[in-house]
């Protein structure tokens, strides 16, 4: 049976609550993985939440999904953005498996299993360039190997496996590329640096040599082009934003009860940052709407008919990059407006309402993807749009 | 108007073979189209045969192929 909205809310609220965010500061400044969260989200099955009921998941929707990863945000926005990241996964095998009986099994054992998956999209040369690989699937035999150096595999090193782009053959286009699942016996990843980032530094994400051997029913076999735009792409920009929208609420929140102090304080007098906190609330409904518009937008493209083709659309594509670019400033600028509300409470790093990790998290947001790379494909697409 | 769109595809399609020796049918992504491309495809098959593709059509499949290229400017040369 389907779960209901309030019952994910309330288990990743509990979670949040109780795991994620008392661990939070610690795996921020050692930049380490979330393990106690990302244990307990498998304790809770939520691991599952995007697999279809009929293969033992949850079935949650995109929306239920987003409200997921905004929730852990506000606590953990390192958790928040691993969940959201093995979510897209989940999503690219469970929209694009077709009738391949090998991913149905795999999605159930998924979900018997609480499984963890990483992406293998970056690579050295290509960089964030999702719509190129390098590396080239070779045929050997029954088996299909594969080599590859990513310059970030987030939580490489704790994914129970991995989902990874190549060519389709080592000759093959550099954009002709398909999704290969790799579990962890098919694998063995050589560190290649550090990750010893600004924020989101829970999210351990350095770069990795992947040499991999596995069998050819593991690859996906629709084309990757279709997987980025109908699924990888939507799911990334919604479920990231989710996190980012976490990020804010749980700073303007800090700031918010900054003022009520200072209004207790002197009642009578509207404090002066009070007008900050009416601008940021503002801010923190804009990038809300704009949220939850597109996820139920998307939803609906995605459970409906024709909607295959209008999530390739030119129109879809820009409005999801769209989505993206707007709130991973909005959330800087919200973070930011935070931090002059509660002054130096807020740059102290031991005071309640400390938010420099929010900054330092939210800092990332414009650079996952950079938003010039974004803004340059927009620019490339208005180039034919008519608006018709 | 194949030929003309191969002269288009030779000169913007960025194609990993001889774009005036490729089948119709062929699928121009396996032959290393790239979406950026595709752009430049779609303005210059504007340009040339003095036409705007809707939204509509500006979709993957129809920027798939000679034959799928043809059969979209055709509709919009002559509407039916």
């Amino acid at each position: 049976m389907r779960a209901s909205t309030s019952e994910l809310v309330s288990k990743a609220t509990q979670i949040g609550v109780e795991v994620a965010g008392p661990h939070a500061a610690e795996v921020d400044a050692e930049a380490r993985f979330p393990r106690e969260a990302i244990d307990a989200l498998k304790r809770h099955r939520l691991l599952g939440a995007g697999v279809p009921v009929e293969l033992g998941g949850v079935g949650a929707s995109m929306v239920q999904l987003a409200e997921v990863c905004e929730v852990l945000g506000q606590h953990c926005a390192s958790t928040a953005m691993v969940y959201a990241m093995h979510l897209i996964q989940i999503a690219c095998i469970a929209r694009h498996r077709a009738g391949s009986q090998f991913f149905a099994g795999y999605l159930v054992e998924a979900v018997e299993k609480q499984i963890l998956i990483a992406s293998v999209t970056s690579e050295a040369t290509v960089g964030g360039e999702l719509r190129t690989s390098v590396a080239g699937i070779e045929r050997r035999g029954e088996r299909v190997a594969v080599t590859k150096n990513a310059t970030t595999i987030s939580y490489g090193a704790h994914a129970d496996a991995l989902l990874l782009t190549a060519r389709r053959t080592p000759t093959a286009p550099a954009s002709d590329q398909v999704l290969i699942l790799l579990r962890k016996d098919d694998y063995a990843l050589e560190p290649a640096g550090t990750w010893d980032t600004l924020g989101m530094r829970g999210t351990c994400s350095p770069g990795f040599r992947v040499v991999a051997d596995a069998r050819e029913e593991q690859i996906l076999e629709a084309q990757f082009a279709d997987i980025a735009s109908q699924t990888m792409v939507p799911f990334s920009h919604i479920l990231w934003s989710s996190c980012w929208l976490g990020i804010a609420t749980a700073a303007l929140a800090r700031a918010h009860e900054f003022v009520r102090q200072q209004a207790r304080a002197k009642p009578g007098a509207v404090p002066p940052a009070a007008i900050r906190l009416a601008e940021a609330c503002n801010l923190l409904q804009l990038m809300r709407t704009n949220v939850h518009d597109v996820a139920s937008e998307c939803e609906g493209l995605m459970n409906g008919e024709g909607g295959t083709e209008a999530l390739s659309s030119i129109p879809f594509a820009l409005k999801m990059n769209n989505l993206k670019i707007s709130s991973s400033q909005l959330v800087v600028q919200i973070v930011q407006q935070a931090l002059s509300i509660c002054g130096i409470s807020g740059y102290k790093n031991d005071s309640p309402f400390a938010l420099g990790r929010h900054l330092r998290d939210a800092l990332s947001a414009a650079l996952m993807v950079g938003n010039d790379r974004i803004y340059a494909t927009n620019a490339s697409m208005l180039l034919v749009l008519k608006n018709d | 108007m194949k030929d003309e769109i191969r002269e288009i595809l030779h000169e913007h399609g960025k194609l990993t073979r001889d774009a005036r020796a490729i089948d119709e049918d062929e699928d121009l992504y396996q032959v290393g189209m790239t979406s950026h491309a595709s752009v430049n495809v779609m303005l210059a098959l504007e340009s040339r045969f003095n036409i705007e593709f809707p939204d509509r059509m500006l979709r993957r499949g129809v920027f798939g192929s000679i034959s799928a290229m043809s059969a979209a400017i055709e509709q919009l040369v002559s509407p039916s």
